[in-house]
């Protein structure tokens, strides 16, 4: 099903408009956003901008009220196990332990016991958990329950890995090895990922490309690749360089709403 | 924890001469309190009535002795000798039955109010219009439709459980936080399957708080609910014993059904605390 030649994922021209007690306000507007197979991309933008909007259309929990979203081609139609969505509260489901967090997925999709254990097994290794493998969310740390997230998108063999702010609640420490377990994920798996992000380090240290946005009405405002070759270091001249040329947009963004 | 108690061991072993009182009070001390109370209140009963020949309340020897005859005869050997087990029986019968019919009618019901919209507009209200009637207020209105006897016991023994498993059980399917819907169909879960596979465990600390609830409530209507001509029960020899002046069975009576329906408050926490293991509110 993968053609090389159709985008795995592709907006086109789509917006948002709620309705709201008879007003109606407009979310996102007219944004255009091709991701191929393998891209990590983040979406910046101040909040209201229309990010999460843009990445909850892509994963199905809401349609776009004008323009199409497309994935290899064929129209969202609702939430599906080929684009697993990581949240910034985790959503891990208390009941279960890790690893049935992590089975959860293939479970859901009829697959035969021996392969969810197995599977299971896997990916808990994959992010550490193996001493945790038997305990319930609420005793674990906020790093380790956004691994079971992590792990459990994974487990479920999702083409395309949505992340709303995945590390925004975890401490600078956790989240920057988070960060850097991530990357290292995506590049032995060959994941796709779209990351909503408003923190500009994050956003460089990770992506490929980088997706401004600004909100009143949210739109896409511009696209800068990363060409910084990986692992990237966080306090070279050329990261800086970036942190300067991004933070100067979003700061200009900002100013000419407010004017 | 773990750490904090294998610290607190290390400090005594290590003392040169270890205080053994010290370490054995923080032990201690919650029995000593819980039974301090209760020792309290019956010295306070004691002294108040005993040798007293005109007080209406018996002193706690005669209802100890009087506990002795119910449960196995050969003081009084009048017509109320070793029958506490008779008693015991029909009441708890009653609870559980009344219970269990609660249960099975509660449960579902509650289920497709807090998720159907159709059926919580066709039902709520009426619902909601009903629970504040007492058990009590039933009592008359019970007995026309059921019949003087058990039917109509059984019936308020139900309604007495079957409101607090209702409401909980709604509450519980209602407030199933929304991101696990999220999170349960971009996994692939979908339709019925999440109703199994999310809506069902996310309530069940709800669920358990209703049943405990509504057996606590089945044990409370008891009494009121054999005072339905019923013949056994120990709601029946309460009322019987009142009319004849035995308060020292009434006593009796009321003890049981303290110990009883706090034993089977025990039994419900004890298989909660298995099944809501995951909740760190429960577990």
């Amino acid at each position: 099903m993968a053609d090389a030649t159709v985008p795995i994922l592709q907006m086109k021209n789509v917006g948002k408009t709620y309705s709201q007690q008879g007003r109606s306000i407009e979310a996102l507007r007219g944004a255009n956003l091709t991701v191929r197979k393998g891209e990590f991309i983040c979406l910046i933008g101040a909040s209201g901008c229309g990010k999460s909007t843009l990445l909850r259309m892509a994963a199905g929990f809401e349609t776009a009220t004008q323009g199409e979203a497309l994935m290899w081609g064929m129209p969202i139609e609702g939430p599906g196990p080929s684009r697993g969505m990581v949240f910034q509260d985790y959503g891990l489901f208390p009941w279960l332990s890790v690893r049935d967090n992590i089975g959860f997925g293939p479970k859901a999709r009829g697959r035969p016991t021996a392969e969810i254990r197995e599977t299971a097994e896997k990916f808990i290794e994959l992010v550490g958990l193996q001493r945790f493998a038997d305990v319930y969310p609420h005793q674990l740390s906020g790093g380790m329950k956004q691994r079971v997230a992590i792990a459990r998108v994974l487990a479920n063999d999702a083409d395309m890995v949505l992340m709303d702010e995945p590390f925004g609640a975890l401490d600078a420490m956790t989240r920057e090895r988070l960060q850097d377990e991530l990357v290292q994920i995506w590049s032995r798996t060959g994941l796709t990922v779209l990351f909503v992000t408003h923190a500009i380090e994050e956003a460089i240290f990770l992506a490929d490309r980088v997706v401004v946005m600004s909100p009143g009405p949210g739109r896409i405002d511009s696209e800068y690749i990363i060409d910084l070759p990986r692992p990237r270091d966080v306090v070279s001249p050329e990261f800086n360089e970036w942190r300067r040329i991004l933070s100067s947009q979003l700061h200009s963004e900002h100013a000419r709403k407010v004017a | 924890m773990t750490a904090v108690a294998s610290h607190t061991g290390n400090e005594t072993a290590s003392t040169i001469k270890p205080r053994w009182g010290a370490s054995l009070w923080p032990r201690l001390r919650p029995a000593v309190l819980a039974v301090g109370f209760p020792i309290a209140m019956l010295a306070f009963w004691h002294f108040t009535t005993v040798g007293r020949p005109n007080s209406l309340i018996p002193p706690p020897h005669d209802v100890w002795m009087e506990m002795r005859d119910l449960a196995f005869g050969g003081v009084n050997d009048d017509a109320y000798s070793g029958t506490l087990w008779t008693h015991l029986f029909a009441s708890m019968s009653r609870v559980y039955g009344g219970f269990a019919l609660a249960l099975l009618v509660a449960l579902p019901l509650g289920m497709l109010i807090g998720r159907v919209p159709l059926v919580r507009q066709t039902l709520d209200p009426t619902l909601q219009i009903l629970r504040p009637v007492p058990v009590t207020a039933w009592l008359p209105l019970a007995m026309i439709i059921f019949g003087l006897g058990p039917r109509s016991a059984f019936f308020l023994v139900f309604l007495g459980a079957f409101y607090p498993i209702l409401v909980n059980t709604i509450f519980g399917v209602r407030s199933v936080e929304p991101r696990l819907f999220e999170a349960a169909s971009m996994l692939g879960c979908t339709g019925t399957a999440q109703f199994f596979r999310v809506v069902l465990p996310a309530s069940l600390p709800s669920v358990f708080t209703g049943l405990r609830l509504g057996l606590g409530f089945a044990w409370v209507v008891i009494v009121v609910g054999e005072m339905t001509g019923v013949q056994t029960g120990l709601g029946a020899i309460i009322m019987e014993a009142r009319q004849l002046s035995r308060t020292e069975i009434v006593i009796c009576g009321m003890i049981v059904i303290g110990v009883v329906g706090f034993l089977s408050d025990q039994l419900v926490m004890l298989i909660g605390r298995r099944l809501l293991k995951w909740s760190p509110s429960h577990g």
